[in-house]
């Protein structure tokens, strides 16, 4: 179950019910003409870890990006239980975890503190809670001595692990990870692989690391050309080699 | 992902896409300047520079109607120019009232304000045209021929092609940053100001030091291709017939436009 | 979203033909200098550091922070080119960024940007570099402080440079856009200010190295002097200009930057006045003064707080 804190009185618990993440119809077409995603229907149970795994251009990117309303395509999306419309952005936000590809991009403060602080902070919590989600939330990526470190100083898979941290301490419903491997080295994969099997939290990951979704997602969806290919069993799935050779997929 | 929201460049293969950039560059800056010696109330003038624009778009093969949708002027200059309505003498026209201090609005003024808004509205068309039909390193290229300082075009280079790398490092960091920006129902969130700006400096701040460290990495890989600090072009434009041809009509249309512009 | 915050790109239109080539003429000699003197100091490393760190100014004009009901400030940057890059180097970055801004994306005419170039360029770097030159080597509250003054400063310059060259092109009544464009640019130079004080702040605790002096330049007596020079000018000039804006149009007409056609006629606002900072000459002198000292006061509290974070 996800940690809550208990004295965010406002703060809405997930609903082990309901589903933490629905995706309903989901269409989207770039400026420019081209459709990025095609009828995209999708659900998520609290608790569940789900791998998204495509060629690129499969549109990977552009669906995590839905999550919290950076792009807006037509049809329906609902987070525990809320409607993702315009008006609901900034409480989804904290009900999504999003976590980029390249770290650099999420680290935009001198210190790790800083950076971890910056979602509590933006949401207007008290100073004491603020630093007990910080503790926790390192707690969890297991860099707790790094709170007063500099963001810039640090290695590749310490800072997407910083990165993981500053979506963590907003206690969001489900985690969306898109590459978390990507850029790290055999010893830093490992921490990650650890850590991510650790989290009690629902996660999304888009990768292309194949060995990481057999090891950890037991729910893998297929994207390729804007469309879900294939939604199931991780084993059965990868057990279907014409079925990953059709769509660029290797497997592990 | 890439939009090309920071070229206006359109690749077609119009006549007037085909000219030397030197000549494009001259004329529209020719261009510019018969539309601010063109006396105020010179409408027959400036109505035929309309023409020419209306030509140049159609010549350019972007639709007669492009360049007017692309000419808004800055709003704050205009609304500080039409405090010339009221300051030049003249016959009256009608008289504002605000307060103790009243205001007359003068035909002279009037005529002037119209013609400045005129004049800005043209020369920016002109200046689309011309970045319409040029590609930007053709552009910078003629510029170095047309006596702009090496030094100062190679940092132009340089930063037209990394302006889209960072620029989308920065589009990326504010979606990062945005993603992290949520509120709680009922909490009132959204930090103070003293500590958005804080946020906003550091992104800043990032953003130039991976610039700074990026820039080594360019150098490293400049000398490793045998850079001493010379930078060389190859010299690719020569002027034709038809580019000569071009700028003498140009020249004598601005010419006589001119006298138009002043006769009574 | 890509453009630059302050609203100083003049288009081309508003400035006179004199005008236009008096201030290209002006741009064109300083930046000789300029050349000139990293043409002589010349160090390969320097091209693509100058390039890129264009490509960093136009991309952190993009960056904003929200300010108040839907509006936001953004970076203008010639403070920050200055002090991070040296005064020669950042008048260079500031003008392609101008050039560019001008040329791609009609931010500013083409004609007009000698005007811009000096505007937002020149005058900015210069400002700010003769005011930061000045605490050189002190401790780092002082050099915070000195680079938000230094950064309002320059904003305030590049506003009034700009009213000004619009008023003598006929465009614009002096009493009418000067306090209108100081007005606004002192709250974008507010911005301007505690943007660039929180980015030096940042890379004070990142990269020190970067600050400690290697943009050090020779003559440095001369660069503040310039800088200082500059902003009694815009202390005294701003004022005046509001307020007796005859005065200044006699001084113009004598010294033959206005012609007698040119020069509106004050006489239909008799009434005209800005109360709230008096009558005199002197009354609003002295206003303007007090504004840089409350600018400081300010940047002394916000560098302070910083420093505090840091420990």
């Amino acid at each position: 179950m996800p940690i809550v804190h208990p004295t965010t009185p406002h703060f809405r618990p997930p609903d082990p019910q309901e589903n933490v993440l629905q995706i309903e119809d989901l269409n989207f077409v770039y400026p420019d003409g081209h459709q990025a995603l095609q009828d995209i229907c999708l659900s998520m149970k609290a608790g569940e870890k789900v791998a998204l795994v495509g060629p690129n251009g499969a549109g990977k990117s552009t669906l995590l990006l839905h999550m919290n309303g950076i792009l807006a395509g037509t049809g329906r999306i609902t987070i525990g239980g809320l409607p993702l419309l315009k008006e609901n952005l900034p409480t989804i936000r904290g009900m999504v975890g999003l976590v980029f590809q390249n770290p650099d991009d999420q680290l935009f403060s001198p210190t790790v503190f800083e950076d971890v602080a910056f979602g509590p902070l933006h949401m207007g919590l008290p100073e004491e809670e603020v630093r007990a989600r910080v503790t926790s939330a390192l707690q969890q990526v297991r860099m707790e001595g790094y709170r007063d470190h500099l963001s810039h100083h640090l290695s590749m898979g310490e800072k997407k692990r910083i990165a993981i941290a500053t979506v963590l301490c907003m206690q969001p419903h489900v985690l969306v990870l898109d590459e978390p491997s990507s850029g790290l080295d055999p010893r830093a994969r490992r921490t990650l692989i650890n850590l991510l099997r650790e989290l009690p939290v629902s996660m999304l990951v888009s990768t292309h690391d194949m060995a990481l979704v057999s090891q950890l997602f037991e729910r893998m969806v297929i994207m390729d050309e804007g469309r879900i290919v294939a939604d199931g069993n991780t084993h059965a799935l990868m057990a279907d080699e014409s079925l990953l050779q059709a769509h660029g997929l290797e497997r592990p | 992902m890439h939009d090309n929201v920071f070229d206006r460049y359109q690749p077609h293969d119009s006549l007037l896409h085909r000219l030397d950039p030197r000549v494009k560059i001259l004329v529209t800056i020719l261009f510019i300047l018969s539309n601010i010696l063109l006396p105020d109330g010179a409408w027959l003038a400036f109505g035929l520079g309309w023409c020419f624009i209306l030509l140049g778009n159609l010549l350019a093969e972007v639709g007669v109607g492009y360049t007017l949708r692309r000419s808004l002027l800055a709003l704050m200059f205009s609304l500080a120019t039409v405090t010339t309505i009221f300051s030049i003498p003249g016959n009256a026209l009608t008289t504002l009232h605000l307060g103790n201090i009243s205001l007359v609005a003068t035909d002279a003024g009037v005529l002037r304000f119209v013609s400045i808004m005129l004049r800005a509205w043209l020369s920016v068309q002109g200046a689309v045209l011309l970045v319409v039909t040029t590609r930007f390193p053709d552009l910078i290229h003629a510029l170095e021929h047309l006596f702009m300082p090496k030094i100062l075009v190679t940092i132009i280079a340089f930063l037209y092609r990394y302006l889209f790398v960072l620029t989308d490092e920065v589009m990326r960091m504010m979606r990062a940053r945005q993603s992290r920006s949520a509120s709680i129902p009922n909490v009132h969130g959204g930090g103070s100001l003293p500590w958005r700006v804080h946020v906003s400096g550091g992104m800043v701040g990032q953003l130039f030091l991976r610039s700074y460290e990026r820039s080594d990495r360019i150098y490293n890989a400049m000398l490793a291709r045998g850079y001493t600090g010379q930078i060389r072009t190859l010299f690719s434009h020569v002027m034709l017939r038809k580019d000569w041809f071009f700028m003498f009509l140009a020249c004598l249309s601005l010419v006589a436009l001119q006298f138009i512009g002043r006769i009574h | 979203m890509l453009h630059s915050p302050a609203v100083m790109h003049i288009p081309d239109g508003f400035l006179s033909l004199g005008v236009s080539i008096t201030c290209w003429l002006i741009t064109i000699f300083i930046l000789a200098l300029v050349l000139n003197h990293i043409n002589r100091n010349f160090n390969e490393r320097q091209i693509p550091l100058m390039g890129v760190m264009a490509a960093f100014i136009f991309a952190a004009q993009m960056i904003n922070f929200p300010v108040a009901g839907g509006t936001s400030g953004h970076l203008l940057g010639g403070t920050l080119a200055a002090i991070l890059l040296g005064p020669w180097a950042a008048m260079l970055v500031m003008t392609a960024v101008m050039a560019v801004q001008g040329l791609l994306f009609q931010d500013g005419g083409l004609l007009a940007m000698g005007a811009n170039i000096l505007n937002m360029g020149l005058l900015t770097v210069t400002v700010s570099y003769g005011f930061y030159r000045m605490v050189q080597g002190r401790s780092k509250t002082s050099r915070l402080v000195m680079a938000g003054s230094a950064a309002w400063l320059a904003v305030m310059t590049g506003a009034l440079s700009t009213a000004l060259q619009l008023w003598l092109s006929g465009t614009v009544q002096l009493d009418l856009v000067v306090p209108a464009m100081l007005g606004v640019h002192a709250l974008i130079g507010l911005g301007e200010a505690f943007i660039t004080v929180t980015t030096l702040a940042f890379i004070f605790r990142t990269r020190p190295d970067l600050l400690d002096g290697k943009t050090q330049t020779r003559g440095s007596r001369g660069w503040v002097l310039a800088g200082l020079s500059i902003s009694l000018l815009v202390v005294i000039l701003s004022p005046l200009a509001s307020v007796s804006p005859d005065g200044l149009e006699r001084v113009a007409l004598q010294l033959g930057f206005l012609n007698s056609a040119q020069a509106s006629k004050y006489k239909l606002l008799p009434n005209y006045s800005l109360s709230f900072l008096g009558q005199t000459s002197l009354s609003t002198i002295l206003a303007g003064l007090l504004g840089l000292l409350i600018v400081t006061g300010m940047v002394i509290i916000l560098a302070r707080s910083l420093r505090r974070k840091g420990k």
